[in-house]
């Protein structure tokens, strides 16, 4: 059964330094307030997964705590480029960062997989890709049916998986609504999973197919309103488009991230989320 | 009325939109063609993007691919895995927009990297769906502007495949789409050669001189034995285009913040 536990608790009984930890989100729902937690929480080596690893995980790629990166998507939605990957890839800075690159329908693919307990997923992708050549991990497998050749990537199996969700029930079952992207996929296939929710309410009065992940399957999950911002969650509050086009500024610099860091993650706490999606609300 | 070379080039490609398409639609260009069409020629075109928003009619524009407006205006909004296994590989889309940092004559696509893919010049975002857009969808439309910078005589990185160096090799890799068919531009309307696949001009914008492609275009330009000149937006199509630009303006500036 999930434990109703304060973030800051989630993160430290979860996540170490050298974990494989995925936050996910497909521009909806991204979990930006444990990610802050993580930050503060001063580990490091990690080795992250996302398929569209977006501001958040720059944040964490500047801050130096990423030793691996394994996506498919690494741009700031509708803005542009990552300039904190972009300064670890091309500069190493601040540490070099070792990346693993697949497409979007492998990746979603490889989470299926770990969730289903398989060793490898298999797709007719990659055709004419150069990506195949680049990668060890894409490789080539033939049909014993048909005899045609598909591309083949391994299970995905994080340590831990980190979500963020609607609501909780009062017994720890979660809904996720809207664009759902690979989140039930991802806290199927890791050991642990942490799930922020923008609150808990008795029961959940859904429909019988509505996307829930049972208590049973979750590690934690803490109650962070607004947990998602500048994300958004779908019913709650909208998107805060304005911060992704700020967020090319801050992060053009050093110094100005490294600044804004400071000011607006380290000597914050998980409680200024609420305060950030208020006009955001609907 | 007086129109931007942009316009003339959404106009354009929605045009060549239909009711019966269903468009995995890409953020900018592509979704603005996708959606005037919806609001002019092709009102019952369905449009999917690849957050897994599958019949979506969004009043404004979407910054992100996965902007709450798509979710909450669409027939249905499946997972991820669903998106791509189901829909994608499927073979349920009929039009793949792409667009590309760097663009061949034979339709293939980079958005990964300038430069060496290890020790990058610019590490550009990647490939997201584009390598499965490209080799799943029945038709890939391109849409982007000329340039000489993207319109380039040999890609640094084979992000997305189109017909590799031409003729046959598309096919003969046991790809069964047919590929790049329509590469739509702020200068002409280019389609790809029946047997060399390698995209000629088949209509120049008016006012466009081939001096003028020819600066903005990084190989020897072919030309259709059947030039014709493109038809400029009508005044329809182009208060369609504004008003729908306009909202999005309004929508997206609404979110003031900038701080976190």
């Amino acid at each position: 059964m999930a434990k109703f536990q304060p973030l800051t608790t989630a993160i430290n009984e979860n996540l170490f330094s050298g974990s494989f930890v995925v936050f996910e989100g497909f521009t909806h729902l991204i979990p930006y307030a444990a990610a802050h937690e993580a930050i503060r929480s001063g580990i490091t080596n990690l080795t992250l997964a996302r398929m569209t690893p977006d501001v958040i995980y720059d944040q964490m790629i500047g801050m130096g705590m990423v030793r691996k990166l394994i996506f498919s998507y690494a741009g700031n939605p509708g803005v542009g480029l990552l300039r904190r990957l972009r300064d670890a890839v091309e500069n190493e800075w601040p540490r070099p960062l070792v990346i693993e690159e697949h497409s979007h329908a492998a990746m979603a693919n490889s989470y299926e997989a770990a969730a289903s307990n398989l060793p490898l997923a298999i797709l007719r992708g990659y055709q004419g890709a150069g990506l195949k050549g680049m990668n060890a991990n894409i490789k080539s497998i033939e049909c014993p049916f048909t005899g045609e050749t598909l591309a083949a990537v391994p299970a995905l199996r994080p340590d831990v998986a980190v979500i963020h969700a609607q609501k909780a029930d009062s017994k720890g079952n979660v809904l996720v609504e809207g664009i759902i992207g690979v989140q039930k996929q991802a806290v199927l296939s890791a050991k642990k999973a942490i799930v922020t929710v923008e609150e808990i309410v008795p029961e959940l009065n859904t429909h019988p197919n509505a996307c829930i992940i049972p208590s049973w399957a979750i590690t934690s999950i803490s109650v962070v309103p607004g947990g998602a911002h500048p994300s958004y969650t779908q019913g709650y509050y909208e998107r805060d488009n304005s911060s992704y086009l700020e967020w090319d500024r801050i992060s053009s610099d050093r110094n100005t991230f490294k600044d804004w860091m400071r000011k607006n993650v380290l000597e914050q706490g998980q409680e200024a989320f609420n305060e950030r999606v208020e006009h955001l609300r609907d | 009325m007086n129109y931007s070379s942009y316009e003339i080039m959404v106009v354009s490609a929605a045009r060549l939109l239909k009711n019966d398409d269903v468009c995995f639609v890409g953020i900018g260009a592509p979704s603005a063609a996708c959606n005037l069409a919806k609001l002019t020629n092709a009102p019952d075109i369905t449009l999917i993007y690849e957050s897994g928003t599958i019949g979506t009619a969004p009043d404004v524009l979407p910054l992100s691919i996965g902007d709450g407006e798509l979710c909450s205006t669409a027939l249905t909004t499946v997972s991820g895995v669903e998106m791509f296994n189901y829909w994608l590989q499927g073979g349920r889309i009929t039009v793949g927009f792409l667009g590309a940092a760097q663009l061949d004559r034979f339709g293939n696509i980079n958005t990964t990297v300038i430069g060496n893919y290890e020790k990058p010049k610019v590490r550009l975002p990647g490939g997201g769906g584009a390598p499965e857009i490209a080799s799943h969808s029945k038709q890939v439309y391109i849409i982007m502007k000329q340039s000489p910078r993207s319109f380039v005589n040999k890609i640094d990185f084979f992000t997305s495949y189109g017909f590799g160096n031409g003729y046959n090799e598309r096919s003969e890799k046991g790809i069964q789409t047919k590929g790049p068919q329509l590469l739509v531009t702020d200068m002409a309307i280019w389609k790809p050669d029946p047997t060399t696949k390698e995209f000629e001009v088949v209509a120049l914008n008016p006012g466009v001189t081939r001096d003028a492609m020819q600066k903005s275009v990084g190989w020897p330009i072919r030309y259709s034995e059947r030039l014709d000149e493109n038809t400029p937006p009508t005044k329809l199509e182009l208060e369609v285009l504004r008003d729908l630009q306009e909202r999005t303006r309004m929508a997206h500036s609404k979110t003031g913040n900038s701080g976190q």
